[in-house]
């Protein structure tokens, strides 16, 4: 376990942050999802009707914050430095004037766009990790959250069919998905929640003793699919030396009290009580060797009762299937930190992460605060065309958010933009006007 | 609706269909019948009924199957018409009536859609497996869904996958005489949530069977909307040109207590002043018994209390005489007869009837005494409601009820079917099931004599 760094933050070094390095252009035309003015398909009112909310010094909370222009956001941001920017979704009208719509039955300021989101957190890992606790993160375990996104990520391509997913690192323990495609922002909570169940493996809770159950005399396809190219090879490879899983007693009991035959359990536990007190000069690691014998004795043999088909599947699925919090992706108004934000306990920048080359992410190496400000001065004021951003660690990053996903995305909305308007054209045209 | 000769409009399935299956209309639009007023509310009583015996099977926490067969049941006994002809018609013109009536505030909106939607699932449920085979894809395509076959081509790519999925539900693998239909994910929510399709770019890929859950979402989705745009025609306009003929009817159903009002006098009374005390311990709901046991420790009620304990005794067949010879009993204990004769008497004659014209006073239903609001002072209300758990534990546990039912009346008092926790106190002190559910004090006194005094002849 990494030991936790001082505190790589200032709140003082904000102010210099968000005045050289945050990226505000890119988020507005992010933001702004093609509607800028250009075409006249556009909807002008479209990001003034988004929801920002800003956390100040002293836990001050401003909600409804939104904005007519990249201007405005921006120096609303430079002038009250949050501690943190979360963004909401976007509303029937202009959330600053919410009161005087907000009558009766009609509903009539309410959410009609919003990403898809999710928030996959390590400490919801923690009964399956035992190399940190809590808020710490370390490259031990942050294989699982390598995970999460390669499960979710060909899930909401393959299955789902979205095409233009952002994925962040949520600045400490764990990473967020914002999936923009147009059909996704128009969601409904329902739909949403559907999406999160279709995700949702592990059930139960402190009291239930084994979580995951896989009934049924296959796996479905997304599952199958993701044991196979993904959780496998990710726990054999990987998390069983990590971790150490079957290495100690207290480790190996876990995962025998998941077996329902108590005869192999028995037999298992036999052969490893003795194993811990020989020397361990085995080539082999000792969770390998263990894990094969396990695996042996439960699928060998031709006719096994219905329990015990499923139990290596399910012991996999236990340690490294994604847990995702529900709640955050089954609502539209539910908040989420902007990307490029800077947590406040670790300094470092909420980047995004190419889910391609996930494997490659180490949480350990994203640029805090402090670095940046140094490059910063390091590097003089150079007045770059790109952005003061580029010539710091910083750089990379807002690359890759531009090049992976911002352009293929506004290249969309524009084709989507004009092709409502056509369509809009075409059909006045057509009808007949009384 | 207007008067015009009733035209034929598009069934899910023709009369000439050699199995007649009773159909399922869609109520897409009001269709141009002819209706009598008095059938306008009849109608919509009538399924009132249905519905709300749904709502009650529905919070008892009855399974799927158990529902199915209720709404069958009830749909029998409701919903029949002499003619049968005319049976889809009433069933048509009650939902029509009925989305007036419940178009008009969030909640009744909320509640409509919930209990429409799910006699309409269980009605679906109950009749597609009847159907043929063309039958059932007439219905596809009376839904405009937008979805398609699944042509043997893509199937056999995708074969595979259906078959994993139909296993992991723990049913066989589909075979090439299996229909799918594809459909964008978002239109099967529930199918999703389950994993209980295939998904792949964006489509879900439906059994047959699973059409039930497409159906229902999108009559849900329909009558939603549809709901809204009844209201806002309701406030703009129609309110106030019914303001004479529909609009009283519209008001007075969404509130409306559906059974007996016990406002006749019995030929003879049930109870007489002897009685009373006897039957208050054994017979009387919780509401009356705290009145009861309140005006014998005080000798007074206040204005709320005297009604809806006055009006409850009138009902159970105290006649005037002793209803005014109980009252002065107590009463006199502590303002004097003088006072009472002046005061108090003159409201109980005309409880009866006895006094000015109006003659409307009927005993009020559990809905009027639940909705009540008593203030400091009063004894009124519906305990269930209005006492605090302790309170409630306690009076309770004075009229008998045992510490297991009590711990069920009290889950539902924690979640508001104050009218089962009643009933629920109901078959804990008389040891028998009250199915119909307590919707009337009058009632519970009436089942609970009937149970302790079986032999007593109360036929006249």
């Amino acid at each position: 376990m990494i030991p936790q760094q001082e505190s790589e933050f200032d709140i003082g070094y904000l102010k210099p942050y968000y005045g050289k390095l945050f990226p505000y252009a890119d988020m507005f035309k992010w933001m702004s999802y093609g509607h800028d003015g250009k075409h006249p398909g556009c909807d002008q009112s479209y990001f003034g009707r988004r929801e920002f909310s800003f956390t100040l010094k002293g836990d001050f909370y401003l909600r409804f914050q939104s904005f007519n222009s990249a201007l405005e956001l921006e120096n609303s941001i430079k002038e009250k430095c949050p501690l943190k920017i979360d963004i909401g979704p976007v509303y029937t009208v202009d959330p600053a004037k919410r009161h005087a719509y907000a009558q009766g039955d009609n509903k009539v300021f309410t959410p009609v766009e919003r990403e898809l989101i999710f928030d996959i957190d390590m400490t919801d890992y923690d009964d399956v990790r035992y190399c940190c606790k809590g808020a710490d993160v370390c490259l031990d375990c942050w294989p699982l959250m390598t995970i999460a996104i390669k499960v979710i990520d060909a899930s909401l391509r393959d299955d789902f069919g979205f095409k233009h997913i952002l994925w962040v690192y949520s600045g400490r323990r764990g990473v967020h998905c914002w999936v923009c495609d147009g059909k996704a922002r128009r969601l409904t909570n329902e739909q949403r929640a559907s999406i999160a169940d279709y995700f949702r493996v592990y059930k139960g809770n402190e009291n239930s003793h084994k979580k995951v159950s896989l009934m049924g005399a296959a796996l479905h396809p997304f599952l199958a699919t993701s044991y196979t190219n993904v959780l496998k090879d990710y726990f054999e490879k990987i998390l069983l030396t990590n971790q150490n899983l079957l290495a100690t007693e207290e480790r190996y009991e876990k995962i025998l009290s998941m077996i329902p035959d108590e005869s192999i359990a028995s037999e298992l536990r036999g052969r490893w009580q003795d194993n811990n007190r020989r020397s361990s000069s085995a080539k082999e690691d000792i969770n390998v060797v263990r894990w094969e014998q396990c695996k042996q004795l439960l699928q060998s043999g031709k006719h096994k009762p219905q329990g015990l088909r499923r139990c290596v599947e399910e012991i996999v699925f236990f340690f490294t299937y994604p847990r995702l919090d529900m709640e955050v992706s089954k609502h539209m108004n539910h908040l989420l930190k902007a990307p490029f934000c800077v947590h406040p306990k670790t300094g470092r920048v909420c980047v995004p992460i190419d889910p391609n080359r996930c494997d490659e992410f180490d949480p350990t190496t994203v640029p805090t605060l402090f670095q940046l400000l140094e490059e910063l001065n390091n590097e003089g004021l150079r007045a770059d065309v790109n952005g003061e951003w580029s010539g710091t660690s910083l750089g990379s990053a807002v690359t890759l958010f531009r090049s992976s996903f911002l352009e293929p995305l506004l290249k969309a909305c524009k084709e989507e933009i004009e092709r409502s308007y056509s369509l809009k054209l075409q059909q006045s045209k057509n009808s007949i006007g009384w | 609706m207007e008067i015009v000769r009733p035209q034929s409009h598009r069934n899910l399935f023709s009369s000439n269909d050699a199995v007649s299956v009773p159909t399922i209309p869609l109520y897409r639009s009001a269709p141009p019948l002819e209706v009598r007023l008095e059938d306008f509310e009849s109608f919509a009583i009538d399924r009132l009924r249905v519905l709300k015996g749904i709502s009650d099977g529905l919070s008892r926490g009855k399974k799927p199957d158990e529902m199915e067969k209720l709404v069958e049941e009830s749909w029998k006994v409701h919903m029949r018409h002499q003619h049968a002809s005319e049976v889809l018609n009433k069933d048509i013109i009650s939902h029509f009536v009925l989305r007036l009536v419940y178009c008009r505030t969030e909640d009744l909106r909320k509640w409509f859609l919930s209990m429409e939607c799910a006699l309409f699932r269980y009605r679906f449920r109950y009749r597609f497996r009847f159907l043929t085979t063309e039958a059932q894809r007439a219905i596809m395509d009376e839904f405009d869904l937008t979805c398609k076959a699944v042509n043997n081509v893509e199937f056999e790519s995708i074969k595979e996958k259906l078959g994993q999925v139909a296993r992991s539900m723990g049913q066989p693998s589909p075979t090439v005489d299996t229909i799918f239909y594809k459909v964008p994910f978002e239109e099967v929510p529930e199918l999703v949530a389950g994993r209980k399709v295939f998904i792949s770019q964006g489509y879900a890929y439906v059994a047959m069977n699973q059409v039930v859950s497409l159906v229902a979402t999108l009559f849900r989705s329909q009558l939603s909307k549809t709901l809204i745009l009844t209201n806002r025609k309701w406030t703009a306009s129609i309110r106030d040109q019914e303001k004479h003929r529909l609009t009283p009817i519209v008001e007075a159903l969404s509130s409306s207590y559906l059974g007996p009002d016990f406002s006749q006098p019995r030929e003879y009374a049930e109870i007489s002043l002897k009685d009373i005390d006897q039957v208050a311990k054994t017979s009387f709901p919780l509401c009356m018994r705290h009145l009861f046991d309140k005006l014998k420790e005080d000798h007074h009620l206040k204005h709320g209390g005297r009604m809806q304990l006055g009006l409850f005794l009138k009902g159970v067949g105290l006649n005037l005489d002793d209803a005014l010879a109980f009252w002065r009993a107590e009463f006199s204990k502590k303002v004097g007869l003088e006072k009472f004769e002046k005061e108090y008497s003159y409201n109980i004659r005309h409880n009866y009837g006895k006094e000015g014209k109006r003659t409307d006073y009927t005993p009020y239903s559990c809905q009027k005494v639940i909705s009540s609001t008593p203030g400091a002072g009063d004894q009124h209300g519906c305990p269930y409601r209005q006492f605090s758990e302790e309170n409630l534990r306690a009076a309770l546990s004075r009229m008998g009820v045992n510490s297991r039912a009590m711990e069920d009346v009290m889950d539902k008092v924690r979640n508001r079917h104050y009218q089962l926790a009643c009933t629920l106190t109901f078959e804990a002190l008389h040891g028998v099931a009250c199915d119909a559910g307590i919707n009337h004090p009058n009632q519970y006194f009436s089942d609970s004599q009937k149970i302790l005094q079986p032999k007593k002849d109360s036929s006249a």
